[in-house]
């Protein structure tokens, strides 16, 4: 990344300020709107549909106290909460550990099937998984992984994209350092793990959080795989508040707001490596 | 002695099982290979397998092309305009608007660029399933719902937004800039970086404008990350399920307005059991990704030999 030269300020840089402010406030305005909603009881929201007046004569933390307070259909909802951190933290965990190793591999080896394996990652790649969603249910059926922590992330776990997404990034790495670990006698796990994984942290930066992003995110697998209550992740749980029996605005509202937040940490804590990770990684051809 | 030193060294390691040079790719490549035949290429001869059967619990029977022939009735039909007017408008929202926002964003006049960039990517960290709760809210039919609020401000009476085929995908297409205007711009973002300075203080010298400067150099230059960003567009397009899901509430949308391909996999699977027809809807699935994948390709130039 080049630094960027100091600005000059003209009309010009005013004019796209005050673009990207109006920009940035339509792109937060729906957050901020669901927020507001979170305060609000939810006949409001049946009388008046979505808005965002203020009125503080009505605004309690009723909704979260109904989710707090673990009663009736919300009663779950910390219980998925949890689900969904361990999923989240297991998944993004062992992705990295694998699509890094096999990203290294093939972007630093010249072996036989390099290219016919690398070819495969970008096949799976540009196919929606969603087609082989019935063979992969039943799969998971006869593996007996159906309604487990398992069944959610062991068919994806070695993901395509961050696999590609490491061997742009392996390219880059200096191949002397191989060499000079293999003469102080490192194995070669030893080189990887030791000397080239930090090298490569601005990559492990931005794809953990491309990876917890994904499956903190992840609905429909998850909804395929999860059949008991107790079993489901935040996603899941927060759509069956929604359902033809009847929606349950006060609950869903609050539990989005709440939903939202360790995904933002995450997001703010690795941003710093995020973008260039990126530069380095997504630009290569 | 040197060299001594590492033939002695290649001699021991040799023995040591699984650490050569030759095996060690392999090591590092394994998990992928395991899970592609697992998790990928096994289930996609079966969806291929089990699109030409009917699939009852405890037996299995041969139709041949019966799921096939079954493909064409209204509901597919308009899964398949659904997700291909998705796709299609999606690449009209998603390639260009962030491409020229991503290039403000590199501009050496821009302030708080860092802060704007974090600011857009934020709608991007929520579910799908948050945001289809928001925009069903704020697509409500109700006369105080936003959207309607805003119309009213224009004189415009209040619509029934997720009832109309166009106004429900205007809904589905303002979800979807929402969410990926931003990670669009990052992409951008990033392979404008690596475009060196000196090429438009050049063109400039030369006197060309700044019109002439986006079209001549930054279009060109971004051609590789905006191959990709079209590819995972399409493919995102294709696979759109959640968003509708959630703006129709897990309910069929009114006269399937909101029915998507993989929406109508999901509805023949998994509601309705009859997997043989849903993987058939896969396998057709998999067939229109990639003749769209192979014709973009072809036309970005991606096929031709660079020497």
């Amino acid at each position: 990344m080049q630094p960027k030269p100091k600005f000059k300020f003209t009309p010009s840089s005013l004019l796209l300020l005050v673009m990207f402010v109006i920009l940035a406030a339509l792109m937060l305005f729906p957050l901020y709107a669901l927020f507001m909603a979170s305060l609000k009881p939810a006949t409001e929201l049946f009388r008046y549909g979505l808005n965002v007046r203020v009125d503080f004569d009505m605004m309690s933390l009723n909704n979260y106290k109904s989710i707090f307070s673990g009663e009736g259909a919300a009663g779950n909802y910390f219980g998925w909460y949890k689900n969904s951190l361990v999923i989240s933290a297991l998944f993004t965990l062992l992705s990295l550990l694998f699509s890094s190793m096999v990203g290294y591999g093939l972007g630093m080896y010249r072996f036989k099937g390099r290219n016919l394996i690398f070819t495969l990652v970008l096949v799976v790649m540009m196919i929606p998984v969603e087609i082989i969603l019935l063979p992969l249910y039943k799969l998971m059926i006869s593996l007996k992984l159906i309604n487990t922590i398992w069944g959610v992330i062991l068919p994806f776990i070695v993901a395509p994209l961050p696999i590609f997404f490491f061997r742009q990034f392996a390219l880059g790495l200096p191949r002397d350092f191989m060499d000079a670990g293999r003469m102080d006698g490192c194995s070669e796990y030893g080189i990887f793990f030791k000397i080239m994984v930090p090298l490569m942290a601005p990559a492990f930066g931005a794809i953990t959080i491309l990876q917890a992003m994904n499956s903190w995110n992840n609905f429909l697998w998850p909804l395929i795989v999860l059949r008991t209550t107790e079993q489901f992740t935040l996603p899941i749980g927060l759509a069956s508040f929604v359902s033809p029996l009847g929606n349950n605005y006060e609950a869903l509202i609050a539990g989005a707001v709440l939903a939202i937040l360790p995904i933002l940490l995450v997001f703010l804590f690795f941003q710093r490596y995020f973008m260039e990770g990126l530069t380095v990684g997504g630009v290569k051809g | 002695m040197q060299i001594e030193r590492e033939l002695r060294h290649n001699a021991k390691r040799g023995y040591r099982l699984g650490n050569s040079q030759k095996i060690a790719p392999y090591v590092f490549v394994l998990p992928f290979l395991l899970s592609f035949a697992v998790f990928f290429a096994y289930p996609l001869v079966n969806a291929g397998v089990m699109s030409f059967q009917e699939v009852l619990p405890g037996e299995v029977s041969f139709v041949g092309l019966d799921h096939y022939r079954g493909l064409w009735n209204e509901d597919f039909g308009a899964a398949l305009y659904n997700s291909s007017r998705y796709t299609l408008l999606t690449l009209f929202l998603l390639i260009p608007v962030p491409m020229v926002l991503a290039v403000f964003l590199n501009a050496k006049t821009m302030m708080f660029s860092n802060f704007f960039r974090s600011a857009l990517f934020i709608p991007a960290l929520t579910s799908v399933v948050v945001a289809g709760v928001v925009f069903r809210l704020i697509f409500g039919e109700l006369d105080g719902a936003l959207m309607n609020t805003i119309l009213h401000l224009f004189g415009i009476p209040s619509q029934r937004w997720l009832y109309s085929s166009s106004l429900g995908m205007f809904a589905l297409l303002v979800l979807a800039g929402w969410r990926w205007i931003g990670i669009n711009i990052l992409y951008f973002l990033s392979a404008l970086q690596s475009i060196p300075r000196e090429l438009y203080e050049a063109a400039e010298m030369d006197g060309a404008g700044t019109m002439r400067r986006f079209m001549r150099i930054t279009v060109p230059l971004l051609k590789p990350i905006t191959i990709y960003v079209v590819t995972i567009t399409i493919y995102g397009g294709y696979a759109m399920f959640t968003e509708s899901y959630m703006l129709w509430a897990g309910k069929p949308s009114p006269q399937n307005i909101g029915l998507t391909i993989v929406g109508y996999i999901y509805q023949q699977g998994f509601q309705y059991f009859n997997l043989g027809f849903g993987s058939a809807i896969g396998i057709t699935l998999l067939g229109i990704t990639l003749l769209v994948s192979v014709l973009q390709l072809t036309l970005s130039g991606m096929f031709k030999r660079e020497d």
